[in-house]
């Protein structure tokens, strides 16, 4: 571990460690799921569930939550993982996950899972929900923020920039957004199936307070949310992430890209142990 | 001017923006705007929203009275319906207006996800819904009332004039979930009044007994059913009315009970293709519970519609007064 990491920085690596573990244990109940994308988004989701949000987990419908909409709903094992770690989702339904009448269903549904505010299935409609919360929100005086994690694939989706246009004329500075760009979506690299570069500078015309960091760096990912959090303009936020499908998993992460990263039986144990052996390094 | 100049026919138009009323026909103005600064006086919950048809929804009367809880969401009816989902989950009311092309065909999946999953408290409130414009296809909904009554927790409503549309907009208020309201906007036909009606949301009810037909009719239908009532009255025709106007939940009881009395024929009549409205609603019911009076259908055929004048379309589609009341005489022999 970086000798430079703060204490800060210790508890989160190790809040990012548990996300990672629980994600590959439901993903062992399944004998799938979506883990690539788990691994690599366990960082930012640990930064957004212990150091940048408010919540509290015996009320997952607190209004003075900060609200978190998980577009991608394919994510929701992520989800779920950093909802079990918050203690908003009680660690005995892991072993639920998937299976029938769990509240832990493989897409991320509203009505299904405390903490889980949209339903998330059909891509590149969470930007344009956000948009409505942040105007709800401001409507009634709470200064509660909205994240928005989507994916890179959803570029794709038109919906996604309505809600990008709109969020900006608003001056939704209560909305922040988190792209994962992993470069994996359902049919090849994201980047090749539909070209979205230069996305730093696609979102600074649409008006949004930009930062493009690698969202594996810990640290990195602390500092983003911090500025969008503390960035004095009345812009929205969008927090560009470059994400290592696998990452804490290295034989996952060196396996051929895919969108759905294959796992065998027995390959469950030795990527925990892995998991193990990266956080004791 | 030229002889020939002067001798050409003057060719019938398509307004966009004509009434739906027929001359000389009693109106009332943007009863829908109206009703919902009506209720936004006593409901400090309720928000406008729209995507760039305000002033053609007659949501400008709101957007003036309350500027701050007017949402003009531009030219993108997937974000105005999103949006309505995040507003609705943060305790606004939203009654969100386009036209009913693009709610039911470009925002569906939207709807879908977004309002009807969660049995959110939106309600949308449509123009131009059926035949109610010649504009052509892009613009004429005749298949909304279908599509939306496939939405699992949709409530479906199609209102005959301005009396109902406002004491449909309190109604649909004080109901929790969503809400799919076809629109009549501008300067809006009124009959009802004439009925002593009081639409009861999910309640059919018989605007006229008749002896020969029985019409279950919705929305702009039940207005030329009362027409066509009256004409072939005076052919010794005796017609009944039963106005439908919420589509889903069907009042099923009601129906049964109108359509169960033997030796009447029974028509359903639509603005809305044949295919997956009220008229296929009733069959259900009428077949389900085997009541099985002889059954018509008038409805708009299962094609894309011409362009044109309206009175044109409505004539050439059998849903004028005069050609309805011409297919209920054939039918009768």
């Amino acid at each position: 571990m970086d000798s430079s990491l703060t204490a800060t920085h210790a508890h989160l690596a190790e809040r990012a460690y548990n996300i990672r573990r629980n994600a590959l244990l439901m993903g062992e109940v399944q004998g799938q799921g979506y883990v690539g994308q788990a691994l690599d988004i366990a960082d930012v989701l640990a930064v957004a569930y212990f150091h940048a949000m408010d919540y509290r987990p015996d009320d997952p419908d607190w209004d003075g939550r900060d609200r978190f909409l998980l577009s991608n709903g394919h994510y929701a094992i992520a989800l779920y993982a950093a909802l079990i770690e918050a203690g908003i989702v009680p660690q005995e339904e892991l072993e639920t996950y998937g299976s029938d009448d769990s509240r832990l269903p493989m897409s991320g549904m509203a009505s299904y899972t405390p903490g889980m505010e949209m339903s998330g299935g059909s891509l590149g409609q969470g930007l344009t929900i956000a948009v409505g919360h942040a105007l709800g929100l401001k409507r009634r005086g709470n200064k509660s923020f909205v994240y928005t994690l989507f994916s890179d694939g959803e570029l794709d989706e038109g919906a996604v920039w309505e809600a990008l246009m709109s969020a900006a004329h608003w001056q939704l500075d209560n909305m922040i957004a988190v792209v994962d760009i992993n470069n994996q979506q359902a049919d090849g690299p994201s980047s090749q199936v539909m070209a979205f570069e230069p996305l730093v500078d696609k979102m600074e015309a649409f008006g949004w307070f930009t930062q493009r960091i690698d969202g594996n760096d810990l640290a990195a990912v602390i500092r983003a949310f911090d500025a969008a959090r503390e960035h004095p303009g009345p812009q929205p936020r969008m927090i560009i992430a470059d994400t290592r499908m696998g990452c804490g998993v290295p034989f996952l992460e060196a396996r051929e890209k895919n969108h759905f990263i294959r796992v065998d039986p027995h390959e469950w144990q030795l990527a925990l142990e892995a998991l193990d052996a990266g956080r004791t390094a | 001017m030229s002889t020939a100049t002067a001798q050409k026919p003057k060719l019938k138009t398509s307004a966009m923006i004509a009434s739906i009323a027929g001359e000389g026909q009693r109106t009332q103005s943007a009863p829908f705007g109206h009703a919902l600064v009506e209720l936004a006086g006593t409901r400090a919950d309720v928000i406008g929203m729209t995507a760039d048809l305000g002033k053609y929804t007659d949501l400008h009367l709101f957007a003036k009275a309350y500027p701050e809880r007017y949402y003009q969401m531009g030219m993108a009816e997937q974000l105005l319906m999103g949006a309505a989902a995040g507003l609705a989950k943060e305790g606004a009311l939203p009654f969100v207006t386009t036209y009913a092309v693009f709610a039911s065909r470009r925002a569906y999946d939207f709807i879908h996800q977004a309002i009807a999953e969660d049995d959110l408290n939106v309600k949308i409130v449509c123009a131009l819904p059926g035949l109610t414009t010649g504009y052509g296809p892009s613009h004429q909904a005749t298949e909304d009332l279908a599509l939306f009554r496939a939405m699992p927790n949709m409530t479906v409503i199609d209102p005959c004039d301005a009396h109902e549309i406002e004491q449909a907009v309190p109604a649909i208020a004080a109901h929790k979930g969503p809400v799919y309201m076809r629109l009549l906007r501008g300067n809006v036909p009124l009959l009802l009044d004439e009925y002593d009606y009081k639409f009861e949301l999910g309640k059919a009810k018989l605007l006229r007994d008749g002896r020969d037909v029985l019409v279950i009719s919705s929305g702009i239908m039940t207005m030329r059913a009362l027409e066509v009532a009256k004409a072939l009255a005076d052919d010794r025709v005796d017609v009944g009315v039963l106005h439908v106007p919420t589509i889903k939940p069907l009042d099923i009881a009601t129906i049964l009970r109108e359509a169960g009395r033997s030796g009447r024929l029974v028509v359903v009549a639509e603005n809305h293709t044949t295919i997956g409205g009220l008229g296929e609603a009733v069959a259900t019911a009428l077949l389900s519970a085997g009541v099985t009076p002889p059954f018509r259908q008038i409805a708009l055929p299962d094609a894309f519609l011409d362009a044109g004048a309206l009175p044109t379309l409505h004539d050439r589609y059998g849903i004028s007064t005069e050609a309805m009341a011409r297919t209920i005489k054939g039918w009768l022999g």
